[in-house]
């Protein structure tokens, strides 16, 4: 049976804990509202962009000049995963669940013979990957010490990328990120970039789509909107992976700080047991010292 | 029937409100949108959409660059970055003009879409410091702006 005074620090130990989880959890709750705002207000854009694009894309499906970042090289050699992070941890799962879907991808790519680059956003990735993955990493990007991401990041890398698929570095791009679905839960999604996937429409149905007049011209337009669009869906990717990155955070330090709680509980009730149990053995010792003499 | 507008940057939804006409920055010269207008997808440049109800315009907000989708019904427009004129600097918008003075100067000029980009860049800058410098235009107020 551990001493008196070992229970009386470990209890205060796990206390310290508790509170710093506790302080944690509310510092999550209150990021992850300001992160929530923040990808939802960048869904409107995303919408119309898509539509629009539609649109464009339609018009020009079928031509053979079209630009890459549409449809792509035309192989499908080499892939570039995007796998998008936080750069903190103690939020659960969260990263090894993205680190995890990334390299079952990048094992079944291989497996069919394609080459896999990989490129980090966030620290945690990175250092996931680094283990296994090391040779295949062509980039990273860190957010670590920001306070909100801005759209300007995301252009940034969607630049990085662009120049790539220009340079011919690579086929198919796809990324892969915690969908942030509710507090609770984060979804790990894969999603296709380049080529951009776009809705088909049944053959035949062509609906308004001609009527549309393009001023420059629609070659013009799709690209200045194809490299818009790939920047979009990475920002709201990135504004995704922020929220749920709180919103993991919070559910694992609400878990935590429960969890200090029973052990507090417990620590506690050993610790008073232990005390009768010394007051009565040393009222024992008294009672049979008198009786004794 | 008005036209549904809506005017939307990639941090958020700024506008979304009937009007009656607005007029939009095209790349190639202003184009005012009417109800019933004839569908049609436009770049941007850098300028000053501005709102009119009746014959009057309601207030103005400075776009630099994006897109526009119109429709008989609707317009919107896709800011790459939209400005309150109260919100436009004259000497933010000199230090843009200076950068992509700048970068005008390095970019390859063999290089189509880099040097298009780059003079894109350049003349948003160059209205963004006139705008700065003339009287400004009223901002938008009322319903349906957030």
């Amino acid at each position: 049976m551990p001493s008196l005074k070992a229970l009386r620090i470990r209890i205060n130990s796990v206390r310290s804990t508790q509170k710093i989880t506790s302080a944690m959890k509310m510092v999550a709750a209150s990021k992850l509202r300001r992160a929530q705002a923040q990808a939802e207000a960048a869904r409107p854009y995303a919408e119309r962009m898509e539509r629009m694009l539609t649109e464009l894309a339609l018009s020009v499906a079928g031509s053979t000049a079209a630009p890459r970042l549409l449809i792509g090289t035309g192989s499908e050699a080499t892939h570039l995963i995007v796998a998008v992070t936080a750069d903190r941890g103690l939020c659960g799962a969260f990263n090894s669940n993205v680190g995890r879907a990334m390299r079952a991808l990048a094992r079944k790519l291989e497996a069919e013979g394609r080459k896999v680059k990989i490129l980090a956003v966030g620290r945690k990735g990175r250092d996931f990957l680094r283990r296994e993955f090391a040779d295949r990493i062509v980039g990273e990007v860190s957010f670590a010490g920001r306070r909100r991401i801005e759209f300007a990041d995301a252009a940034a890398i969607a630049e990085q990328i662009g120049a790539m698929l220009q340079a011919g570095e690579f086929d198919v791009c796809t990324i892969v990120y915690n969908r942030f679905r509710s507090v609770m839960s984060q979804v790990t999604t894969e999603s296709r970039l380049i080529p951009a996937p776009l809705p088909k429409t049944p053959p035949g149905e062509t609906g308004p789509v001609a009527s549309y007049e393009f001023e420059p011209d629609q070659e013009d337009i799709l690209a200045r909107l194809l490299p818009r669009n790939l920047a979009i869906q990475l920002y709201r990717a990135l504004l995704e992976s922020a929220a749920g990155e709180q919103g993991a955070r919070m559910t694992a330090m609400d878990s935590a700080t429960r969890n200090a709680g029973d052990m507090i509980n417990r620590l506690t009730l050993n610790y008073n047991r232990t005390r009768q149990a010394n007051i009565t053995k040393e009222l024992i010792e008294i009672i049979s010292g008198a009786e004794a003499l | 029937m008005p036209v549904a507008l809506e005017i939307v940057s990639p941090e958020r939804l700024l506008i979304s409100r009937p009007v009656e006409m607005v007029v939009v920055p095209a790349e190639e010269g202003d184009l005012g949108v009417l109800p019933g207008h004839a569908p049609m997808i436009v770049t941007l440049r850098g300028g000053f959409a501005t709102l009119y109800e009746g014959a009057a315009p309601i207030g103005s907000l400075f776009i630099a660059g994006g897109f526009a989708e119109i429709t008989p019904e609707r317009c919107t427009v896709l800011a790459d970055e939209v400005f309150r004129p109260d919100q436009l600097s004259k000497s933010a918008a000199e230090e843009r003009l200076y950068a992509a003075d700048v970068a005008w100067e390095a970019v390859d000029k063999m290089d189509v879409a880099a040097r298009d980009a780059a003079l894109a860049e350049l003349q948003i800058a160059r209205a963004m410091s006139a705008a700065a410098e003339a009287p400004l235009p009223q901002p938008i107020a009322g319903p349906g702006v957030m």
